[in-house]
């Protein structure tokens, strides 16, 4: 069937720059969003090669070691804060959220706009912090030392600052929207499980993220005006920036992982084509590993010289996020047996963040056991564990998004074929970079080091070789999703067959999302009750 | 679908209906003071591990707060938020007048605050009662008085800044009540603005004690 873009649609409905920048509609400002997110996504990935281009050999080859702690510390700043943290709350989120719940738009639709113009702000701030000195304090911002280097920490402070402000607001915008503006007849156990993670996610964003606004408004005192809170040779405590710090930073990883483990339930079941198993357990587990999150923070703090009893305690509490993180795969994977698959591209990226984001979580219990985390922490391990959970989960979930929504978005769909060498180049080169990372951690590789034994040379080699093919992939996907959005063959409203509220829509969307009130007819996982086809709310029933 | 009940002008075209947007702004609002809870907490954090590490010191530099000047603050403050909850209260009865009388009285309250708070702030300065690397003042037993001072001054200086958003939102009410934008149907803002409000005196109320009182 041949499938037409509508005429009249969000994106043509209005036009003119004007119309972009002062816009209020949740799809418009999500793409706001995709526009700035993915440049600092580019930004950070060059630092990232240039970090893998350094390490090829022991010897300088293109920064001494100031400009090589600068360059990782902004690849990290910009990942976390510009990229990673915003990436799939406020585009996907903004973008999809309010469609699945059949609502017109976010409960506070200005307020979703000036996050928008604050998170510009912040990138502002980070930019200008990137040709005023740098930083090279790692994303961290460790006391002493960030109290004490010249380079500039007070604009990248000011900018995480601000950044924090526009992902309260996100979050609160999220929580009271899916609270008050669902559709009639849509119960809480009817929500999309997307929309679960991102609730749980909101959560955290609210919660959290003001003890980081205090904590980096007090590191910025103490630099400025010499507070003493953190300086012990004012009496002050620099473990007690890492336990604020930390507070913050633990539950954070989760604000960057949900969003993502809600996006899979998506794809699992959509393209499995079956009832999602355990749904209210992937819910409650979503809220589950937001709280258990916060409780964990001491675990980034096994060698720093707190109690050893907190040390036991937190190393014993870390190992319960497993069990939730464990529901959820187990739940994905019963719901994927005896389903009929449809290996489309976003299922690929599905298959390669359960793959990959098991290798990470299961390293993380690793890093978690007080004992051993002893012997491995600060080495490459742990950066390895981190990017396989983030890489390898977030990265893979927000790819798989982005190709899942893609058609709603734009109306357009990508070439299949570009898109599934795509996967296979990223997953490919994401194991030959960050693989070899385990093995040289436990041999001892420091990280965040410049330079490095000539025993690691021939492993650093092959891990830089990898991250040259994850570049190519990436460029690949910036070109084909580029050239889908003008040329690409309309898609029709529901290409992937899908039973959540989003695909009820024309593609794109009208600016009000539907036409007159949406009403909920049947679960988002009814697979087994009805048979949705590739047009506007046309269903066959079993 | 035809649109027969007519949608009132400060109705949004995203909500149902007026009774949804006023709990979603409520709702709003509520999470908005749980992230101003979790701000201050840090705060909190931070006096209490120093005040545990320091008990002797918190205790001698307790003892040159003005109490007088502390307790007339917090009177102050909790006749404002009177004030306020009078001003939505006349609202809700459609006496514009008397809201606008409430609510530039729940400013000028403010306003006496923070005169008190500089008179206050500006007799430490003088003495060198300040945080950290400035602290020159010499007569308070036990060790780094100073830390203290940086207590003092960020708690009760991010409170300020807090009093001094209030007044500049609650002066933008007077104008939008002026203007005739609030009802007894939509009186919103004035309500919101009142929870906050609330909130800024409650945190008042703890950091009073914490710093003036107790030794």
């Amino acid at each position: 069937m041949e499938h037409t873009i509508p005429e009249k649609h969000y994106l043509n409905e209005a036009t003119g720059w004007k119309s972009w920048l002062m816009t209020l509609d949740h799809k418009r400002i999500g793409i706001l969003y995709m526009i700035m997110v993915m440049f600092s996504f580019f930004l950070g990935g060059v630092f990232a090669l240039l970090l893998r281009w350094e390490l090829i050999s022991p010897d300088k080859i293109l920064m001494g070691p100031e400009m090589y702690n600068q360059a990782f510390s902004l690849h990290g700043i910009i990942m976390i804060f510009l990229f990673i943290i915003p990436s799939i709350p406020a585009i996907l989120g903004n973008f999809v959220m309010p469609l699945m719940i059949g609502a017109k738009d976010v409960a506070f639709p200005r307020l979703n706009l000036a996050s928008w113009y604050i998170y510009v702000i912040g990138f502002c701030f980070a930019v200008y912090a990137l040709f005023t000195g740098g930083i090279d304090t790692g994303w961290t911002f460790y006391t002493p030392y960030s109290s004490e280097t010249t380079t500039a920490v007070i604009p990248i402070l000011t900018a995480a600052f601000v950044l924090g402000f526009s992902s309260i607001f996100t979050g609160l915008n999220f929580i009271v929207t899916i609270h008050k503006l669902r559709a009639p007849g849509m119960t809480w156990f009817q929500l999309p499980l997307f929309v679960w993670a991102i609730y749980a996610t909101a959560l955290i964003q609210v919660l959290a993220t003001p003890v980081l606004g205090i904590t980096l408004a007090l590191l910025m005192l103490e630099r400025v005006v010499g507070i003493g809170i953190f300086d012990p040779a004012m009496g002050g405590d620099p473990v007690l920036f890492q336990h604020f710090f930390w507070f913050y930073s633990h539950p954070a990883v989760y604000i960057m992982i949900l969003p993502g483990m809600g996006i899979i339930s998506e794809l699992i079941a959509t393209f499995s084509h079956r009832r999602i198993f355990g749904y209210k357990f992937i819910a409650f587990s979503s809220l589950g590993i937001a709280f258990t999150g916060f409780l964990v923070w001491g675990h980034h703090m096994f060698v720093s010289g707190q109690s050893d009893f907190a040390a036991v305690i937190f190393s014993f509490l870390t190992f319960f996020v497993g069990i939730p993180s464990g529901i959820k795969i187990l739940n994905w994977m019963a719901t994927m047996y005896k389903g009929s698959i449809s290996l489309d591209t976003p299922m690929l990226w599905a298959l390669s963040f359960l793959i990959l984001f098991s290798i990470g979580g299961f390293t993380g219990i690793i890093l978690g056991t007080l004992s051993i985390d002893v012997h491995l922490h600060d080495t490459y391990f742990v950066v390895s564990h981190f990017h396989y959970v983030m890489v390898g989960g977030t990265v893979m979930a927000i790819f798989g998004g982005l190709h899942y929504w893609w058609p709603k978005i734009w109306g357009r769909m990508y070439n299949e074929t570009l898109a599934r060498i795509a996967v296979v180049l990223i997953f490919v080169g994401f194991n030959v970079t960050f693989f070899v990372q385990f093995i040289m951690g436990t041999q001892g590789m420091p990280r965040r080091y410049a330079t490095y034994l000539p025993q690691f040379q021939g492993m650093h080699g092959f891990s830089s070789i990898g991250a040259l093919i994850m570049g190519v992939g990436f460029l690949l996907i910036a070109i084909y999703l580029i050239h889908a959005i003008f040329k690409g063959k309309p898609s029709g409203p529901n290409p992937w067959k899908a039973l959540t509220m989003e695909w009820e829509t024309p593609s794109p969307p009208r600016a009000g999302n539907f036409e007159g009130a949406q009403r909920l007819t049947h679960g988002p996982y009814d697979y087994d009750k009805v048979v949705p086809e590739n047009a506007l709310k046309q269903y066959k029933t079993l | 679908m035809s649109q027969t009940t007519a949608r009132p002008a400060h109705l949004q075209h995203h909500f149902t209906d007026v009774h949804q947007q006023a709990e979603s702004a409520k709702l709003g609002i509520w999470i908005f003071l749980l992230t101003e809870v979790l701000l201050f907490g840090g705060l909190f954090c931070f006096y209490a591990i120093y005040r545990s590490w320091n008990p002797d010191m918190f205790h001698n530099a307790h003892a040159f707060l003005n109490v007088w000047m502390g307790a007339t603050n917090t009177v102050v403050l909790i006749v404002s938020s009177l004030t306020m909850a009078l001003a939505i209260r006349s609202m809700q009865l459609g006496r514009r007048k008397h809201t606008i009388v409430f609510l530039a009285g729940t400013v000028l309250l403010a306003c006496v605050f923070m005169v008190i708070k500089y008179f206050e702030y500006s007799h430490k300065i003088h003495l060198g009662q300040l945080p950290g690397k400035w602290y020159f003042f010499e007569g308070i037993a036990g060790t780094n008085p100073h830390i203290f001072f940086s207590a003092y001054f960020l708690m009760t200086g991010l409170h300020g800044f807090h009093v001094l958003g209030g007044i500049a939102v609650i002066t933008w009410l007077i104008i939008k009540t002026a203007r005739g934008s609030f009802s007894p149907e939509y009186y919103t803002p004035i309500e919101m603005t009142g929870l906050y409000w609330h909130l800024v005196d409650l945190i008042w109320i703890f950091l009073f004690p914490l710093f003036y009182l107790i030794g």
